[in-house]
């Protein structure tokens, strides 16, 4: 039923990879040279904040507790997301290396994969790659032969609750309660899953540490650009010929990506899923990398013919539904901004009240408890801005004015 | 109390701080930041909103409560912190970095008025009509931050149905603004864990186990939400319109008996600063109102003192000298009626360690229809009998289908503090300038052992005043100082007392009675512990169950609310430690004050007994009329 | 319910909490373990759930009602979640939404009346280069057509 598609492989991720390559060369290194060849490699979070893996990692390597959790968030649940669906039914050995390596860098002794439900399905698959990883000692006591190092991974479901991916949200969950983000600091790095020090990291983001272990940090830094080096898994939807995964170096033009994946007639573009933001083709010269473009790795294709404000409208119910609810920015902040895009379909607005939604947008995104309602906003201010005559003169022509 | 945020909380609001060192002079135990470009210094771990308070900078703040645990969901509180592109909620930021803070940005300022703009456009219904009107923390907020119109627009269609089912607390959802101060409440502070936040998004409520209606769940109507509320989503359910009719009915025969702890706060409704008794202003209040007869809660607390107090040396003397192994020790009090049902609910199997003693509140009620009916040749059908209690509770109470020994319902309406201040204020009196008067006979002015009944370990003092003397015969102000049994007195949450009897005095007529002999109790030594909130209640129930020290007592007072009654859901709002202890303070100056300090030398409680419990404490009237039974509930819902 | 009904649930509550553990953590588990063989946890199961892990009913009632995946009311044997993210909605969800409802005569949100089937939507699950989407129970479907939809369903009967 289901087909994996990979349309490209880049330099790094889907290159190939032997199982437990990775982990036989972490083990003969020190902590700190791993933690080096991190940091010179500049590995950022490949969720879409990307906040440097190396620092995270030291945080966590430099507190004293000897119970430290090292957890993989595989709670993708970003509209357009699917690399992490890929990379996990294809290649579960580098993510789960990666996540041997990384409690050895920070002394964990205990791994959590959190799941998200609708991928369920994975759940044999990967339990049987973890039940093999025992058995060659991958995972389990004195991992291969070095002492002192135990370690073993446990998968946990999600259950449907988008905002679990955020990792303060996600460690609520673990424990037990309603997926709602908490208060920081203090972050997870110090006191995260049962108040112990953990390090809470991207699916993609561990599959990338075992090539940097492999191939050093140097080799990694020099893929991409100066701020967000390595490659890119990028999962592309939409109106294109071949819609799919892509391993792309940091840096690749929206342009090139449309090219690539066989975009024709393309009118916007939506990076980041529909927390990102979308672009006009005015804007296609600009580059997916931290310092222009930052993203998850969702890339949205919207043709000519599609119709932004229904678009808009989506992405607004999707928020209003899945925020957790705590926060008073991210509830009702969200129902407005809904409702305003609604007027603006209707063309039954007042560009001073459009501008005021605009203004709660901005302070939503400072003032939201967490990463959900301070990057609601996102679309509905970026389409706003980028597609101007057809946001405030669609709704006039559908009354017919 | 203890540290809040250490106990267990909701484990979505659990409290992620930074603790305090204890010496905040070591080298690293301070910390020096920049507020509003001045430099300030302070224990690693203060929160940004504390660093402010202390320095005189305002913050405004809706889902912080000092007597709760750290939530950071209302999002009014936020500052701007430099360096971090999203701005902080002051409440639930640990500073533990030089940081640099600003509290009044124009981003700042702006987030703050959207904030308050959203909760408007989805709180239903007109300030006029709002039981909070004029003590709203959103009103203040509104006010505060000049909100003129409704810029997102305002809802004009209720979302929720009206949850009236309780004797006690009215939930009105639509002027909820989610900030969980209530669930907090419940589930940290009492322990009691009815309220929780249901849905998602913005389908999220306040709600209980399947969305049931309070009457319907194991909620005990301590009322400690409403006092924390800051809306009017959460309030008492209002009797005072039919006071009023009863008041105004010229066949209706209308008394009211008055609690301790209303008359040490209702000052504050009034403007006062917490502390001031009101104890005589209120009565002359009380009469102006219409009131036939006013009577002092602290007579039928005096004699709960020797009904419940007589219980207790008899279930001692079948314990110890007949050791009947079916005696339950220790014993329970019974007056916090949210005490009762939350022991009914929670630990049913216990409800046999209960003082069969009724509250103060219903031994009135039984009192008022029959000893005094009888007395004033009234027709008990028409007597109207009304009691103000600090206390949300005392409305399930007197509605409980078993308080109705007069032969009519013992007690017909309890209103609280809060309820009382608006009647009085609607009978255009204010209080602070009413002349002072007495009780009325045939009850009169009782004594501050009852009086001190409103605080935490007044009970407790009040037993002891009495017991100490009845066994040994020496006098209580001779073994306490100034009559103050320091070992129960306090705000700490739990709290345990060793008192030793090293001789038998003449132990008085009125009990000497009831067993062959007193010997037995030379050289006993009494256990006792006090304990308020039932989260702190959980903790020794827990205890006794597993056979710990708490097994060992005699006696232990149990109080709902935390504080004790002065605490209670139906005292002024807002409430604090602060204002608690000040209310305490007042109560006990009011005791250290009084002639008559001890419950049995009261005089009309002699008369009383002689009268009309003619066969004595726990006697056969005694028992019909002031003692009662308890339903084991249990927790589940079907 | 019948004495012998609530016996048979405390002891399988039971050996849920031995099997996950008796802390709070091990909530979810034990809930998404009834959710899969009952298809929603009833009140009586949630309270049972509530007192081996020491927390309160309306706690567990509260995580419940959080998380799309778990129910406190009866559903269908079956339960369909059509995705009405974006991908799906821009590629034909609608269409395929109504020829569900009108296979099983059902609207969104309902249950067939003889509880085989339950309909909802559902966000993103990640199929996004693959839609419109659809799951049955855990099983994913892609790139559905109107009748390919209602084929799927015939074949789950």
């Amino acid at each position: 039923m289901m087909e994996n598609k990979i349309e490209r492989k880049g330099q790094v991720l889907f290159s190939g990879y032997k199982y437990g390559e990775g982990i036989k060369k972490a083990l003969k290194l020190s902590r700190e040279d791993i933690l080096f060849e991190l940091k010179e490699s500049k590995l950022r979070g490949r969720g879409g904040a990307g906040f440097p893996t190396s620092t995270k990692w030291m945080l966590t390597a430099a507190t004293i507790d000897p119970d430290k959790y090292l957890i993989c968030n595989a709670d993708e649940g970003e509209p357009g997301t699917f690399k992490d669906r890929v990379l996990l039914l294809e290649y579960p050995a580098m993510v789960f290396d990666g996540m041997v390596i990384g409690a050895y860098t920070i002394g964990a002794k205990f791994g959590i994969v959190y799941l998200r439900g609708e991928y369920k399905y994975m759940l044999p698959d990967l339990e049987a790659h973890l039940e093999k990883m025992r058995k060659d000692n991958y995972l389990g006591e004195k991992i291969l032969g070095k002492d002192g190092f135990d370690f073993d991974i446990e998968i946990r479901l999600g259950s449907g609750a988008y905002v679990c991916g955020e990792e303060t949200a996600l460690i609520e969950s673990l424990e037990g309660s309603r997926g709602e983000a908490r208060n920081r600091p203090p972050f997870p790095v110090n006191r995260g899953y049962m108040g112990k020090p953990s390090s809470v990291n991207n699916v993609e983001t561990f599959a990338n540490i075992p090539f940097i272990v492999l191939k050093g940090g140097k080799w990694y830094n020099k893929l991409g650009t100066e701020k967000s080096t390595g490659t890119k898994l990028f999962s592309v939807s939409g109106d294109c010929e071949k819609p799919g995964v892509y391993e792309l170096p940091w840096g690749t033009k929206v342009s090139e990506l449309l090219e690539i994946v066989g975009a024709k007639n393309t009118k916007a573009v939506q990076v980041g899923g529909a927390s990102g933001i979308c672009i006009p083709k005015s804007q296609f010269d600009r580059m997916l990398a931290y310092e222009d473009l930052a993203t998850g790795g969702s890339v949205k294709i919207f043709n000519e013919n599609r119709n932004m404000l229904e678009v808009l409208k989506n992405f607004m119910e999707f928020f209003v539904e899945e925020s957790c609810g705590q926060c008073v920015p991210c509830r009702i902040g969200n129902v407005k901004l809904l409702e305003g895009t609604k007027m603006l379909l209707k063309g039954e607005f007042t560009f001073e009240y459009i501008n005021k939604l605009k203004e709660l947008g901005r302070t939503m995104k400072i003032a939201s408890k967490c990463g959900l309602g301070q990057s609601s906003p996102n679309p509905f201010l970026s389409i706003l801005e980028n597609f101007k005559d057809e946001v405030f003169n669609q709704g006039w022509r559908n009354n017919g004015r | 109390m203890e540290d809040k945020n250490k106990n267990r909380v909701p484990l979505g609001q659990k409290p992620h701080i930074v603790e305090k060192p204890k010496d905040p002079s070591a080298i690293g135990g301070s910390i020096t930041v920049e507020i509003n470009e001045k430099k300030v210094t302070v224990p690693m771990g203060t929160t940004i909103l504390e660093a402010c308070r202390e320095n005189q900078i305002h913050i405004p703040t809706l889902c912080y409560h000092d007597d709760l645990c750290f939530a950071g969901v209302c999002r009014l509180c936020v500052v701007e912190v430099e360096g971090m592109p999203t701005l902080a909620a002051s409440c639930s930021y640990p500073i533990t970095a030089p940081i640099k803070i600003k509290t009044s940005t124009p981003k700042v300022r702006r987030a703050r008025k959207h904030v308050i703009d959203l909760m408007l456009s989805e709180h239903y219904g007109e300030c006029y009509s709002c039981i909070r009107n004029n003590n709203c923390e959103l009103q203040a907020l509104a006010k505060e931050y000049g909100v003129t119109d409704y810029t997102f627009g305002h809802i004009e269609k209720k979302r929720y149905e009206i949850d009236d089912s309780s004797f006690s607390i009215i939930r009105d959802l639509d002027k909820c603004v989610l900030c969980k101060r209530c669930v907090r409440t419940c589930i940290d502070l009492q322990e009691v864990g009815v309220l929780e936040a249901i849905g998602r998004g913005h389908e999220t409520h306040i709600g209980t186990f399947l969305d049931k209606q309070l009457a319907d769940v194991i909620c005990i109507n301590c009322g400690q939400c409403i006092n924390r509320c800051p809306t009017g989503a959460l309030h008492e359910k209002e009797i005072t319109q039919d006071i009023w009719s009863a008041i105004d009915d010229p066949t209706k025969h209308v008394v009211i008996q008055t609690a301790p702890s209303p008359r040490a706060a209702i000052g504050e409704e009034f403007g006062l600063e917490p502390g001031h008794s009101m104890t005589f202003k209120m009565n002359t209040a009380l009469k102006r109102i219409g009131f036939d007869a006013v009577f002092d809660t602290n007579f039928t607390a005096d004699l709960t003192i020797i009904e419940e107090g007589t219980e207790l040396l008899l279930r001692l003397y079948k314990a110890l000298v007949n050791k009947d192994e079916s005696v339950k020790l220790p014993q329970f009090t019974s007056c916090s009626p949210g005490w009762v049902k939350y022991l009914e609910h929670f630990y049913p199997e216990y409800v046999g360690h209960l003082s069969s003693a009724k509250s103060p509140q219903q031994m009135f009620g039984a009192l008022l229809k029959t000893y005094y009916a009888k007395k004033l040749k009234l027709d008990p059908s028409k007597i109207v009998s009304c009691a103000v209690m600090p206390c949300s509770a005392k409305k399930f109470e007197c509605n409980r289908p078993e308080m109705n020994d007069s032969g009519y319902q013992d007690v017909d309406y309890g209103l609280t503090t809060r309820e009382l201040a608006k009647m009085i204020k609607e009978a255009g009196i204010h209080l602070p300038e009413m002349p002072d008067s007495h009780f009325d006979n045939p009850f009169g002015d009782a004594s501050g052992a009852g009086l001190i009944f409103g605080v935490t370990g007044g009970v407790m003092e009040a037993a002891i005043r009495s017991v100490i003397e009845f066994i040994t015969g020496d006098k209580a102000e001779e073994v306490f100082d100034g009559m103050n049994v320091m070992p129960v007195r306090g705000f700490e949450g739990i709290k345990y007392a060793e008192i030793k009897i090293d001789h038998v005095g003449p132990v008085p007529d009125l009990i000497k009675h009831l067993v062959p002999n007193w010997d037995w109790v030379k050289g006993a030594t009494l256990k006792v512990a006090v304990v308020h909130g039932t989260a702190n209640a959980k903790k020794v129930m827990d205890d006794i169950k597993a056979g710990g020290k708490f097994s060992q007592c005699h006696f232990i007072e149990f109080m709902a609310c935390p504080g004790g009654c002065l605490g209670g859901g139906g005292q002024p709002i807002p409430t604090n430690e602060e204002i608690r202890k000040k209310r305490a303070e007042a109560i006990y100056a009011e005791d250290a004050g009084l002639e008559l300090r001890k419950s049995h030398e009261n005089p009309h409680i002699i008369q009383t007994y002689k009268e009309f419990l003619t066969d004595g404490p726990c006697g056969h009237t005694a028992h019909k009329l002031l003692h009662t039974h308890y339903t084991v509930r249990g927790k589940y819902i079907a | 319910m019948l004495i012998s009904e609530k016996q048979a649930l405390t002891e399988r509550v039971g050996m849920l909490v031995q099997k996950y553990g008796n802390s709070r953590s091990a909530l979810i588990p034990i809930l998404q373990d009834i959710q899969h063989n009952f298809k929603y946890i009833t009140d009586f199961e949630q309270q049972e759930v509530a007192r081996l892990l020491d927390i309160h009913p309306v706690e567990v009632y509260s995580v419940i009602s959080f998380y799309s995946f778990l129910s406190s009311k009866q559903r269908g044997k079956n339960i369909v979640r059509l995705c009405q993210s974006i991908s799906c909605e821009l590629e034909g969800k609608e269409k395929v939404a109504k020829a569900i409802e009108r296979e099983l005569g059902i609207k969104f949100g309902e249950t067939t009346k003889d509880k085989k089937f339950t309909l909802e939507y559902t966000n993103c699950m990640g199929m996004c280069d693959q839609s419109p989407a659809m799951m049955v129970n855990e099983k994913v479907y892609s790139k559905l057509t109107p009748e390919k939809a209602v084929q799927i369903l015939k074949e789950v009967k």
